[in-house]
C-alpha cells in the first residue's frame, strides 16, 4: 500500500516500505539529494530536515511516522529566516567540503526561527548535533550571528 | 531531477585524452565537435545542479580554448578547468585565482569546473607524469603553470583587439574582463572576443609575460570561494548521483581484516523487497536493490559464514606492547648527527618518554562510495577523484582495458583528508568488481558509515620512544627518537622510495627536527600488521609534530626555559620557523598573566613547506576536565593567494587536529574494529570547537599549501598548555587528564 507523504508542499506517493527511513525516501525516491546521508543513526545532523517546522533527523525518522505531517527539505526553503540563513553563509563563506552544510543550515534555520538571538550556548546546543568534519564551527557560529543581526 | 542523459555522454567521450603534442587547431577539432562549453560542463558538478551552467556554456564550434585551463564562451562566462579535487580546501578558488588574475577577468564571470582524467594535460606537476591531489600541493605545482594558462589567453584576446580594431597591442587595456582602446573609445568583452581570438594562433610561452607581485589585483584578496552549491542543496557529490536503470550496491565486509567468505547463503536476501541480485566479489558480497534501503535492509538478510583461519586477531594493547618493546631495540637509521647516544649517556640530565597514538579513521562526512559503469571495453566512474591516474591503472587492471579507457567524471568529494587516494582504490575497485558483474548497469556502491569506519585504511597506530638530554648550562645536547609503526608507502606502488628502510613519510617532522641540537638520531622500525593503513590529513606529521613539540617544551622545563624562548634560541638558523613562532606568540600575549586554572601552550611545524606557530590556551577545571578556549595561529605558506582560505583552512585544520587530541581513536579487540559510528569514534563538535585567531606572514616567496599544515601543531600546543597548568605531562593521545 502506497504511503504519502507530504515534502516541501506537495503530496507524493511513496512505493516503499512503512520502515523505510523519511532520508531515503526523500533521496532516493523523490530525488531530491541535497538533505545528506552520514551516519544512518542521528548520530551527526547531515540528514536534518524540518518536520512542521521542528529540526529532525531523517535518516532514524520512518516514512510512516510523518504521514500528515509537513516536511521540509533544503530544496523546499523559502521563509524569510530561510533566506537570511543562506546569505549569511555566503556572506561568511563557512563552507568547505560542503557536504554536512545541508543538515547544518537545516538546524540554524530552526534555532533561529525559535530563537532569533540565540546566545554562544543556544547555539552550541542546537548545532553540536551536526558534525563537520572540515570543522568550519568558528564560522558556522559566525554566520548564526549574522544572520541573527539581520533579524534583529 | 538530475540524472545524466546517456546521449550527453558521447560527448564527454569526445573530449577526452587529447595529446599534447596535438595542435591547437586539433584539439579545437576534438573539442569543438562535441561543443566546446559542453565538453567542459559535462565535467562540472554544476552540470548536475540544477543552476542550469550547460544553457550557460558556449556552443558547439564557438569557444575559445587556448590551452587546458581556459575556455571562453561567447556568453563571457569563463570556465577554468581544475585539475585538483575540491574537497573542502579551496582548490575551485584558488587555482581560479591564479588565472583570473593574470586573465584580468572579473571574478564574477569564472566557473570552475573539475577536469578530466588525463595525465597528459593535467598531471601533478610536483608528482611527474601523474594526475591526483595530495600532499598540500595544488597552489604550489600549479602556480606558474595557471597564470601562464591565464596570461596566455590575454594575450590571445588583445591579439583579437588589434587584430580587429586595428590599434596597437600597446595601446590596448584589458581590465576586469573588459578589453579596451582608451584612445578610439573602443571596448569588447572577452565573450565578444572569442571567437576571434580562438583563430589566432597560441603565443610562444616565452613572449607571455607573468605580472610582478606589485601589480596583483586578485592574488593576496579575499574573493568568495568558487564551489558553489553548497548551501542551498545543488551541489552534487557522488552519493547525489542518479542514473537511468542505476542499482545501488551495499556490501557484506568480513568481520576482521584477513577474513573472507566460506560459504553464502542469499535466499532470505533475494526475496527481500525490491533487491535485484546478489553477487560475491573479492572483498564480500554486494547486494544490487534498486534504492539504498532496501540493499541495506537486505543485506541484513544475508547468511555468511566467514573463514577466519587468516584473520587479524590482536587486539590494541597488545600491539602497543610490542611496539614498545621495538622502540627499545634497534631501528633503521633516518638521521644520525654527531653521537646522541654516546652524549646521552653521559647528560647532565636526561628525559626519557614514551608516546602512544592510535589508529584514526578519516571519517570524511561523505562515506567512500562510488558510481561505476561497465561496458564491454570501457568503464566509467562518478567519483570525488583525488588520485586520477593511480585509479585508472587499478581499474584497467582489473578489466584487462588500457588506463585511458577507464573514463572519470571528477564530482565534489564530502571531505577525504587523504582517503580518497589510496594506492590500491579500494573502493572504487570494489564498486568496478559489482558493476563488471553487471555490465550495461550503472552501479551506485555505497557505504553505510559502520562499513566506512571499520574498512581501515587508517592512520597508522604508532609508539615513539623520545630521549633527551640537557647540559649542566641549560643546553639541550642530545635527541634520540625511535618511532615504531607501520609504513604507509611499504607494499604500495610507491614502495620504492623507501630507502634503507625508512619510510620517510613515517618519520617526517622528526627526521626534520629543526633545532640546533648537536647530536640527534631518528630511528625507524616499520611493522607488519593486517590492518590497512593510509595518509591522513599531514600524514607522518599527525604523530611526530606531537612527540617533537611536547617533548622540547619537557626539556625546556627541565633546562629552566620560557618554550618561546628557547625554540627562537634553537631556530636561529630558520628564518621562516622563527617568524611564525613569534608572530604567533606575540598576537597571543605570550608571557602575559592568565587567570588560575588557565595555560598557554606552543607549537611551531613546518609540513609540505609550509610554517605553522599556534598557541593554545585552554582553561582546567577542579575536576581535571579542560577546553580549549582560544588559539592563535600564524602561518607562513608564501605569497598568500586568497587569505580567507589559507584563514579557513588553519581553522579546520586546528579542529580536525584536536579530534584526535580530544576524543578520536580507533581500537581493536582481537582484531575486530571496535568503533562503528560516531557515538564511539568521536570527532570535534561545535561545543568544543576554540576561538581561533589566524595571522599571515607576508611573503613574496612561492606559495605552499595550506590543506595540511594547520592540523600538526595543535595537539602538541594543547599538550604543552595543560602542562602549563597541570605540572603533567601527556605522552597518550587522545589526552586523557
Amino acid at each position: 500500500m502506497p504511503i504519502t507523504i507530504n515534502v516541501n508542499g506537495a503530496d507524493h506517493d511513496l512505493d516503499a516500505t512503512p520502515d523505510t527511513p523519511l532520508l531515503w525516501a526523500i533521496r532516493d525516491h523523490l530525488q531530491m539529494t541535497g538533505t545528506k546521508f552520514g551516519c544512518g543513526m542521528a548520530l551527526c545532523g547531515a540528514c536534518t530536515v524540518h518536520m512542521d517546522g521542528q529540526p529532525i533527523r531523517s535518516c532514524t525518522t520512518p516514512v510512516q511516522a510523518v504521514a500528515g505531517r509537513k516536511i521540509t527539505t533544503i530544496e523546499g526553503l523559502a521563509s524569510p529566516v530561510a533566506e537570511v540563513v543562506q546569505r549569511a553563509w555566503n556572506e561568511t563563506q563557512v563552507v568547505q567540503c560542503g557536504y554536512c552544510q545541508s543538515g547544518q543550515i537545516m538546524s540554524a534555520i530552526a534555532l533561529l526561527e525559535r530563537n532569533p538571538s540565540p546566545t554562544d550556548g543556544d547555539i552550541d546546543a542546537a548545532m553540536s548535533g551536526n558534525i563537520c568534519r572540515c570543522n568550519t564551527y568558528q564560522r558556522i557560529r559566525g554566520a548564526i550571528k549574522n544572520a541573527s543581526k539581520q533579524l534583529a | 531531477m538530475r540524472w545524466i542523459n546517456r546521449n550527453t555522454r558521447g560527448h564527454l567521450q569526445a573530449g577526452s585524452p587529447v595529446n599534447a603534442q596535438e595542435s591547437r587547431r586539433n584539439f579545437l577539432k576534438v573539442i569543438g565537435g562535441a561543443g566546446a562549453g559542453l565538453t567542459l560542463a559535462i565535467n562540472s558538478p554544476a552540470v548536475w545542479s540544477v543552476s542550469g551552467s550547460v544553457s550557460k556554456s558556449p556552443g558547439p564550434d564557438s569557444g575559445f580554448a587556448p590551452n587546458a585551463f581556459v575556455r571562453i564562451g561567447p556568453d563571457n562566462r569563463v570556465s577554468v578547468v581544475i585539475k585538483h579535487v575540491e574537497m573542502g580546501q579551496g582548490t575551485y578558488t584558488g587555482l581560479a585565482t591564479l588565472v583570473a588574475e593574470e586573465l584580468d577577468a572579473d571574478w564574477e564571470q569564472i566557473d570552475s569546473v573539475g577536469a578530466p582524467a588525463d595525465a597528459k594535460r593535467y598531471n601533478n606537476l610536483n608528482w611527474g607524469p601523474m594526475q591526483g591531489t595530495g600532499g598540500s600541493s595544488a597552489i604550489a605545482n600549479s602556480y606558474q603553470q595557471m597564470r601562464f594558462a591565464g596570461a596566455t589567453a590575454r594575450a590571445m584576446l588583445v591579439a583579437a583587439a588589434v587584430q580587429r580594431w586595428e590599434v596597437p597591442a600597446g595601446e590596448i587595456a584589458v581590465k576586469q574582463g573588459i578589453v579596451s582602446h582608451p584612445g578610439s573609445n573602443r571596448r569588447a568583452s572577452f565573450g565578444e572576443l572569442a571567437e576571434l581570438a580562438a583563430s589566432l594562433p597560441v603565443p610562444d610561452k616565452k613572449s607571455v609575460r607573468l605580472k610582478e607581485p606589485a601589480e596583483f589585483s586578485c592574488i593576496g584578496r579575499s574573493l568568495p570561494r568558487k564551489d558553489v552549491g553548497k548551501t542551498d542543496g545543488t551541489a552534487v557529490f557522488t552519493q547525489d548521483i542518479q542514473l537511468p536503470g542505476m542499482l545501488t550496491a551495499v556490501v557484506a565486509h568480513p568481520p576482521r581484516f584477513g577474513a573472507r567468505v566460506k560459504r553464502f547463503d542469499a535466499k532470505q536476501a533475494l526475496a527481500s523487497n525490491g533487491v535485484v541480485d546478489v553477487i560475491q566479489v573479492p572483498s564480500g558480497i554486494a547486494v544490487l536493490a534498486k534504492d539504498f534501503w532496501s540493499a541495506r535492509v537486505a543485506r541484513d538478510k544475508l547468511e555468511i559464514e566467514w573463514d577466519e583461519s587468516r584473520a587479524m586477531s590482536k587486539s590494541s594493547a597488545q600491539m602497543m606492547a610490542e611496539y614498545r618493546e621495538l622502540a627499545g631495540k634497534e631501528g633503521s637509521v633516518a638521521r644520525d648527527d654527531g653521537d646522541a647516544r654516546g652524549v646521552l649517556a653521559n647528560a647532565e640530565s636526561v628525559i626519557e618518554a614514551t608516546y602512544e597514538f592510535p589508529y584514526l579513521a578519516h571519517a570524511s562526512m561523505e562515506p567512500m562510495n562510488c558510481v561505476a559503469l561497465v561496458e564491454k571495453d570501457s568503464c566509467e566512474i562518478w567519483n570525488g577523484e583525488q588520485f586520477q591516474s593511480v585509479d585508472q591503472m587499478n581499474i584497467g587492471k582489473l578489466l584487462g582495458l588500457p588506463a585511458d579507457r577507464v573514463k572519470l567524471n571528477m564530482l565534489y568529494a564530502g571531505g577525504s583528508f587523504g582517503r580518497r587516494a589510496n594506492p590500491v582504490s579500494d573502493y572504487l575497485v570494489e564498486a568496478v568488481e559489482i558493476a563488471r558483474a553487471k555490465t550495461g548497469t550503472p552501479v551506485k556502491l555505497v557505504w553505510s558509515r559502520e562499513d566506512d569506519m571499520q574498512a581501515g585504511y587508517f592512520r597508522p597506530a604508532y609508539v615513539h620512544r623520545v630521549r633527551g638530554g640537557v647540559d649542566a648550562e641549560g643546553n639541550i645536547v642530545g635527541w634520540e627518537q625511535h618511532i615504531v609503526g607501520q609504513s604507509i608507502l611499504s607494499g604500495t606502488v610507491f614502495g620504492q622510495s623507501i630507502e634503507n628502510g625508512i619510510d620517510h613519510s613515517s618519520v617526517e617532522g622528526a627526521s626534520t627536527l629543526p633545532y640546533a641540537i648537536p647530536n640527534v638520531r631518528v630511528e625507524l622500525t616499520s611493522t607488519e600488521e593486517q590492518v590497512p593503513v593510509l595518509w591522513w590529513r599531514s600524514v607522518g606529521h599527525t604523530h611526530t609534530a606531537y612527540s617533537t613539540e611536547t617533548f622540547l617544551d619537557e626539556l625546556a622545563a627541565r633546562a629552566g626555559r620560557d618554550p618561546v624562548a628557547l625554540r627562537m634560541k634553537l631556530l636561529a638558523d630558520h628564518p621562516r620557523w622563527q617568524g611564525v613562532l613569534k608572530l604567533a606568540a606575540d598576537k597571543a600575549g605570550w608571557g602575559e598573566a592568565l587567570p588560575k586554572g588557565r595555560g598557554r601552550g606552543v607549537a611551531v611545524h613546518e609540513s609540505f613547506n609550509s610554517y605553522v606557530a599556534q598557541v593554545a590556551e585552554v582553561s582546567v577545571a577542579d575536576d581535571g576536565s579542560f577546553k580549549v578556549e582560544r588559539v592563535v595561529c600564524a602561518v607562513d605558506c608564501g605569497v598568500p593567494i586568497n587569505p580567507d582560505v589559507i584563514r579557513a583552512q588553519m581553522e579546520g585544520g586546528i579542529g580536525f587536529g584536536l579530534a584526535p587530541a580530544l576524543v578520536s581513536a580507533v581500537t581493536l579487540r582481537n582484531g575486530q574494529v571496535v568503533e562503528s559510528n560516531f557515538h564511539n569514534y568521536q570527532v570535534l563538535r561545535i561545543n568544543q570547537m576554540p576561538e581561533v585567531e589566524v595571522h599571515i606572514v607576508p611573503s613574496t616567496a612561492p606559495p605552499t599549501g595550506v590543506g595540511e599544515p594547520g592540523v600538526p601543531p595543535i595537539a602538541p600546543a594543547v599538550a604543552n598548555a595543560l602542562a602549563a597548568v597541570t605540572g603533567k605531562r601527556y605522552h597518550t593521545l587522545p589526552i586523557e587528564t
